[in-house]
């Protein structure tokens, strides 16, 4: 089971209200997505509409912009979200096999989430933090000088 | 700001706080915090250096961020300034070695060679 | 070459501008007048760090440091010092200075080979006070622009100063202002280009990060120069940091009226916003980027019209990268021949680079144009570590190519590289030792520029594609010769049809492998081995005779394949191999080896 988008009330207010700031501003799209896609953590369909409608732009341009862009996903990630650096420095020193081991032992393809919803798995370019290659990083946590008996113990706490 | 006289005497201002100019005994202490940093663990130094100079009451001592030096193999780089002019860096800094750098570096004014740039590098 | 001393003069740049060149060519003059010319040396050396107090002078032996010395002291150092053996009292560093505290001069080598333009503040101020920016000159050559020159002359000497596109062309930023400037409009806009996309490149985050301000200086001084009231800046949502300081760099500025309305009274108004970016590389090409901040798909467009006569909402825009407008204040204060002076005759100034890889010291360098790439690497990069060999080094990212040992002597600047089958790029510099594999290598910037690619124009979109199946088949051991030919006929074929420059330089990495490492290409299709041990199909891990039977990789082999008693050669079970690599790297002596018998290297 996948989990579910999440629209409260709440959410829908507070995109409303960034699109209010955003509509005086020329190019309001791309502002309006950061702001959808931080909000809801991913933008999808319905989301789409509401903005199509708010902001008079065509929701089959609205479709194409968000899927164009890496930043913006259709579809919710898992509760844990794990991205390996794929940046050249990183891939250099070994990156690769730290992303299989982590879609080995997770049992999910790279940019896929997990059935139960507790795991994405994401290549990243470059986070810019070179200098600790190879680096994952999990829920915003830094892993630098990754190794695959780290992901090993990673996953091990993770998943316990 | 209307005239460039207004910016230059803004500036002399600064550069006189910055480079604790007049002051004696004065320390900055400088904590890389750019992304490299931030990722290596700058975050528990800084916080180490302020909360334990605020409770030493140690006022000549002001605590900084700054951006990126390029040894971002070595972060988090702390680099100490005194008001007699010298330099120090220290290099993959954790918060119990920014305690110590405290206590023995800025209280005590020794120098602790074992965890300078120039010793950990090759 | 014992010189019998040494007279050091600090040349960091705190105390140039207190007169060191002069100094130690007073120096150098009065040496000649006692005929001791020959026999004593005078050395600028990197920033000493006491700044303060400087210039300093340092003789050997002895590591006598006088301080604060006037240009009228050095005949006096030279007479009463140097010829007399008698250390001028009245000069002599007093403070409670402790000469263990002196910086090591080793510590001086990584700062001492680079000269720090664009990254002058980085690692120097707090990004978040805009009080020390401005201690460091910040907004004065901003306040100079708009009391004392025209916009026509502001780019006179943009264009006198040499500055060259650091985002990877290297076109000639005056000339790019006085497009825009030519332009007649009601509205212009400048923008910066934050959106690092170069997979191993961090110039212009540090640069964000670390001194926000001169880049929001130089576009107040762009938009001045071109006559444009707003300007943007595009930059990678990926760098919550950056994005952050430079709102709050944004505020302050605004707060003390250095940007906004009538700045320093003379009218000119000029405002900045932020744009994200949303993880598109191609968004690094103009035309995409215009598009994005528009609220379209990034994808570029055919040029002309360039954005100087239409780019943002149909109007003159002005697009420059990070690094360009982080050197553009310094040209004001120094002025543009100081800038001139320094890199070489067409390529002036300086270029930060992100080193990476397999190198001793990574991090971020600003070098003078004209340093060789073995001094980058050797001498301020540290070299390769853990005893491998230098094999290649990757400039301009998924747009550049390979340069191999043959060519490190090299000057770097924007001409040289592009000779080499490369390009000088946004500045990633990675370096490879020989358990690199080159054709993974190239896949792996294919497999990028496959995924980055928009898919508006036929060769990049379709032909990437084809280009990426060739070289996984070569990975995997399928590869026939015939692929090799048509990978170099493909690659020039992109290279000469694609719309933009993200395809017109995809093919470099593959090309470039196959031009300087034919062999080892050769070695995965005729041999079906991989050298370099990367390319899992094609590897196989054996012992070498080098061997001191320590059982480290026994112990690091997770599947148990690794037999072998103590101080007794080991060996590796093929069939149980994972090829996972762990004993190699746990080797201490270098004694696991992936290359065939007689391998001679590429």
């Amino acid at each position: 089971m996948r989990s579910k988008v999440n629209i409260t009330e709440e959410k829908l207010s507070e995109l409303k209200a960034a699109m209010e700031i955003h509509k005086k501003e020329p190019g309001p799209l791309m502002p309006t997505l950061h702001a959808a896609q931080k909000i809801f953590g991913c933008i999808p369909l319905p989301i789409q509409k509401i903005i199509s409608n708010e902001l008079d732009v065509s929701i089959a341009r609205i479709n194409g912009v968000v899927t164009f862009y890496g930043h913006f996903s259709v579809e919710p990630k898992g509760k844990n979200i794990v991205s390996v650096c794929l940046g050249t420095a990183c891939y250099v020193k070994g990156s690769q096999g730290i992303l299989d081991a982590f879609s080995h032992d997770l049992n999910v393809k790279v940019g896929d989430t997990t059935d139960d919803g507790m795991f994405t798995l994401e290549a990243t370019r470059c986070i810019g933090a070179c200098g600790l290659a190879p680096i994952f990083t999990v829920n915003e946590e830094v892993f630098a000088n990754g190794s695959v008996q780290l992901v090993k113990k990673v996953v091990q706490k993770l998943k316990s | 700001m209307k005239t460039l006289e207004e910016l230059k005497a803004l500036r002399k201002k600064s550069y006189e706080k910055m480079y604790m100019i007049g002051v004696t005994g004065g320390v900055r202490v400088q904590v890389g915090y750019g992304t490299c940093g931030i990722a290596a663990g700058a975050k528990p130094v800084y916080d180490t250096f302020v909360n334990e100079i605020k409770a030493l009451n140690l006022d000549n001592v002001e605590v900084t961020q700054v951006g990126c030096m390029g040894e971002c193999a070595f972060e988090p780089i702390v680099e100490i300034l005194e008001s007699n002019g010298s330099k120090t860096i220290y290099c993959l800094v954790t918060d119990r070695i920014a305690s110590e750098i405290v206590e023995e570096h800025i209280v005590k004014g020794n120098r602790i060679d074992k965890y300078l740039l120039s010793k950990t590098k090759r | 070459m014992l010189d019998r001393m040494h007279i050091l003069i600090c040349g960091g740049t705190e105390c140039k501008e207190t007169n060191s060149l002069k100094i130690r060519d007073k120096f150098n003059t009065e040496l000649e007048r006692l005929n001791l010319g020959k026999d004593i040396k005078t050395i600028l050396t990197g920033c000493f760090g006491l700044c303060a107090l400087g210039p300093h002078v340092v003789i050997y032996p002895g590591e006598t440091l006088y301080s604060g010395v006037k240009l009228e002291d050095v005949t006096e150092i030279v007479e009463q010092h140097i010829a007399n053996g008698k250390p001028v009292e009245r000069l002599l560093y007093k403070g409670d200075f402790n000469r263990k505290k002196f910086r090591n001069r080793s510590e001086l080598t990584f700062f001492a080979r680079q000269k720090r333009i664009a990254l002058r503040n980085c690692g120097v101020i707090n990004p978040l006070e805009i009080t020390e920016y401005i201690a460091r000159q910040g907004y004065e050559a901003l306040g100079t622009v708009l009391k004392t020159m025209t916009p026509l002359q502001v780019i006179e000497e943009v264009k006198k100063s040499g500055l060259r596109g650091r985002g990877g062309g290297g076109f000639p930023t005056g000339v790019k202002w006085e497009f825009a400037n030519r332009q007649i409009s009601d509205q212009k806009y400048v923008i910066c280009n934050a959106d690092e996309g170069d997979p191993g490149a961090f110039m212009d985050r540090a640069v964000l990060e670390g001194d926000p301000h001169s880049v929001l200086e130089a576009m107040a001084i762009c938009g001045y120069a071109i006559g444009a009231n707003t300007g943007y800046i595009y930059i990678r949502a990926e760098y919550p940091v950056a994005v952050e300081r430079l709102q709050l760099a944004i505020g302050h500025a605004e707060a003390l009226g250095l940007l906004g309305d009538n700045i320093f009274d003379s009218g000119f108004n000029f405002k900045i916003e932020l744009r994200l970016g949303a993880g598109a590389f191609v968004c690094g090409e103009e035309t995409a980027l215009i598009a994005s901040i528009e609220g379209e798909r990034g994808m570029p467009r055919n040029k002309p019209p360039f954005p100087a006569v239409k780019g943002l909402f149909g109007k003159p825009t002005n697009v420059n990268n990070v690094e360009t407008f982080a050197n553009v204040p310094v040209i004001f204060l120094k002025g543009a021949d100081w800038f001139k002076s320094i890199g070489t005759e067409k390529s002036s100034g300086t270029k930060v680079f992100a080193l990476g890889g397999k190198i001793a010291n990574t991090g971020l360098l600003e070098i003078p144009m004209g340093t060789t790439l073995r001094e980058v690497i050797y001498e301020i990069g540290g070299g390769i570590p853990n005893k491998r060999e230098f094999k290649a080094v990757q400039t301009g990212g998924p747009s550049g190519g390979c340069i191999t040992a043959a060519s490190l002597d090299t000057p770097i600047d924007f001409d040289n590289l592009i000779a080499l089958g490369s390009m000088m790029g946004s500045g990633g510099m990675i370096i490879m030792d020989e358990d690199n594999c080159m054709v993974d290598v190239a896949r792996f910037y294919l497999e990028f520029t496959v995924d980055e690619s928009c898919g508006k124009c036929t060769p990049c979109r379709e032909g990437t594609k084809r280009m990426l199946d060739i070289l996984n088949r070569i990975c995997d051991g399928q590869g026939t010769m015939e692929d090799l030919d048509v990978l170099e006929r493909l690659g020039n074929m992109i290279k000469d049809s694609s719309l933009c420059g993200l395809g017109q330089t995809a093919p470099n990495p593959v090309l470039s492998t196959l031009k300087h490492f034919r062999k080892e290409y050769e070695a995965h299709v005729i041999d079906k081995v991989c050298p370099a041990g990367v390319c899992k199909n094609l590897t196989t891990y054996v012992v070498t005779d080098e061997c001191i039977g320590c059982t480290k990789c026994a112990k690091n082999c997770p599947v148990g394949a690794i037999e072998g008693t103590v101080k007794g050669k080991h060996y590796i079970h093929p069939e149980q191999c994972i090829k996972c690599g762990a004993c190699k790297t746990a080797c201490p002596v270098n004694a696991i080896s992936t290359k065939p018998e007689n391998w001679e290297g590429v």
